[in-house]
């Protein structure tokens, strides 16, 4: 179940409790984030929706481990990286986090395998067993046939399952999408939120998703908005959600 | 290593930018070579030379001459083992461009002296006997297609009304190392003495004497000079390399001029790859940024744009050490007589690598340390 306000039982996969986040631009602070409070249980599916500048990709790159809050936590599978060294916190998203993000991001000078192969280069697994894994990756995605191409030989829906390859390919605890179909046509959106629904669904992936798309947002089991650093509204769509907004 | 195939396909990434990278590092690591191999010749001489030699010239200056007299007087003095005299003789062989150094030599003594030059038995015999013999280095005998039987006639103007003087080519000598001195060409003082003006006769341009040991060089260097003090031929004597540094220095302050221009050369390739790596560092802000956010750590990063620039640096150092070796044969051939022979050694090979080696690291440094530090958060914004 996943829970805003911040009384979860503690045994949820993500929990996140008071996550303040304040930048200052000149003389003035900025608080993008307002003591926010979210608890998302293994295999759940949450979008967050929200106008531009509502804090989304700051909480997405907070919950990622790629920022640090100004106040509060982020607790995921036990482990509290808000006060993880940078380096730390460089091995954990090896470990737990996959990203999916809205410009794909491939290598452009490396074939698929090698783009999926990336996150396994920082494991111990020996060539063949990192083989195995990026083929099962690759099939999963529908692109085993595609391995040895060039991400300039591959259409935009084919190099988003790339980048969904390379994002689950080391197991993360988690998925991460900023706008996974923001830059793709509808039916090519269409497929690949199939396929991240068949990840959540067959292979019991959590999936924080941050879209603009309402018809994408839907697709999620529970939709979150977030204004002005605020979750301000809850919508239930597959699974129970405790409505709290600010705690 | 796990991250080859990814700095490989960044290398070649854009082609015509790395062609251009590795030619401008090969073609300075050409004149880099190159300054290093001259600069190398004119010490050659001061590297080479005998610790326990002493060099005696008239205080005047070299082209003076001193008589023969003092021969007998140095060889007195306690600590001295042999005493060889030169003349410089200043010939020219069919045309002033075939330049290379006569030396007029005293039979007796010189082998003694200098037993670093290898003459066979037989041809220094036969060349003692021959007062008109003549005795060519290996190199310059090769360059003017000479053998021994040869009549050499070499036109000179320096002691009288010019004249040809006409010599038998009684040997050929070598010298124990490959680098040394092979250009040389003798003749004997007899026959010099007999063929000068009156005012040259029995004088000689410049003593080499050979000591029981070179701890004694200061005391003799400093008793010859007392010994001829206020006489009318003033000595100056010194070490053997600090005279061949001096000569040296004839030619102006070469060392000063290598380190500047190697200088240059030096900070243009820290340039020149610097940019290029700071260009494609930039051009990869993203790459760099996703690379980070699934884990490649900070320190990876760093290696990752390092070994790029190293491998740059690496194919432009060798290609530039491969024209380099194959170059400066031919433009010491081109310049033999002008500047002592050019000679590009293993050691020199391997020192331009471990330059071009240390060139590329530090290029891609500071990219590297800017990559390193770079926010992924920032760099994700950019996009």
């Amino acid at each position: 179940m996943i829970r805003v306000d911040g009384q979860g039982s503690g045994k949820s996969l993500i929990q996140v409790r008071g996550l303040t986040k304040t930048y200052r631009r000149g003389g003035e602070e900025i608080q993008v984030l307002q003591r926010l409070n979210l608890d998302v249980d293994k295999g759940d599916f949450v979008g967050f929706m929200g106008p531009s500048g509502s804090g989304k990709t700051t909480l997405l790159n907070l919950l990622g481990g790629l920022d640090v809050p100004s106040q509060g936590s982020i607790t995921v599978d036990g482990d509290e990286i808000t006060h993880m060294s940078g380096s730390k916190l460089t091995q954990w998203r090896a470990r737990h986090v996959g990203f999916i993000f809205q410009m794909y991001n491939l290598i452009p000078v490396l074939t698929a395998f090698q783009n999926v192969e990336l996150p396994l280069l920082l494991t111990k697994l020996s060539k063949a067993e990192r083989r195995k894994h990026v083929e099962t990756a690759l099939n999963v995605v529908g692109l085993v046939n595609r391995m040895d191409h060039y991400p300039r030989q591959l259409s935009g829906g084919q190099e988003q399952r790339v980048t969904i390859a390379r994002a689950i390919v080391s197991d993360p605890t988690f998925l991460l999408c900023d706008e996974p179909t923001g830059d793709l046509d509808r039916k090519s959106a269409d497929e690949i939120m199939a396929l991240i629904e068949e990840l959540v669904a067959n292979h019991g992936k959590t999936v924080l998703m941050v879209t603009h798309d309402a018809v994408v947002a839907a697709r999620a089991h529970t939709t979150l908005h977030l204004d002005k650093g605020v979750l301000v509204e809850a919508s239930k769509l597959g699974q129970g959600v405790v409505a709290g907004g600010v705690a | 290593m796990k991250f080859r195939s990814l700095i490989f396909a960044n290398l070649f990434r854009k082609k015509v930018r790395l062609i251009l990278t590795i030619g401008s590092f090969a073609i300075a690591l050409v004149l880099f070579t190159f300054l290093a191999v001259v600069n190398s010749a004119f010490s050659r001489g001061i590297d080479i030379a005998g610790a326990d030699r002493l060099v005696i010239v008239n205080r005047i200056g070299l082209i003076q001459t001193m008589p023969i007299s003092y021969d007998d007087q140095v060889r007195a003095i306690p600590g001295v083992k042999y005493v060889t005299h030169d003349h410089w003789f200043g010939g020219v062989y069919q045309e002033e461009k075939n330049f290379f150094p006569q030396f007029v030599i005293d039979v007796e003594n010189h082998r003694k002296v200098y037993p670093e030059f290898i003459v066979p038995d037989d041809q220094w015999n036969t060349f003692v006997k021959d007062q008109q013999g003549a005795i060519a280095g290996a190199t310059t005998a090769k360059r003017f297609g000479w053998k021994v039987g040869d009549r050499i006639p070499i036109k000179n103007s320096l002691y009288g009304p010019t004249k040809t003087w006409e010599f038998n080519l009684d040997g050929i000598y070598h010298t124990a190392k490959p680098d040394g001195d092979q250009g040389q060409f003798w003749l004997q003082w007899k026959n010099f003495d007999e063929n000068v003006p009156a005012v040259i006769k029995s004088t000689a341009g410049w003593y080499i004497l050979k000591l029981d040991s070179p701890d004694d060089s200061v005391r003799v260097a400093k008793t010859i000079d007392a010994k001829f003090a206020n006489s009318s031929y003033e000595t100056k004597t010194e070490t053997e390399s600090a005279f061949a540094a001096g000569f040296a220095k004839q030619f102006g302050n070469i060392e000063f001029l290598i380190l500047t221009i190697g200088s240059v050369v030096f900070f243009t390739l820290l340039l020149v790859t610097g940019n290029t790596m700071a260009i494609s560092v930039r051009e990869r802000t993203s790459e760099l940024a996703v690379l980070k956010a699934i884990g490649v750590t900070d320190r990876t990063i760093l290696f990752l744009v390092l070994a790029e620039s190293t491998v740059i640096a690496l194919f432009g150092g060798l290609l530039g050490l491969l024209l380099a070796w194959a170059a400066i044969p031919v433009i010491s051939a081109a310049v033999t007589g002008l500047l002592p022979p050019l000679l590009l050694s293993k050691t020199m090979l391997s020192l331009g690598l471990v330059f071009a080696i240390f060139v590329g690291m530090v290029s891609g440094l500071l990219p590297g340390i800017s990559a390193m530090r770079m926010r992924v958060v920032n760099a994700l914004r950019r996009v």
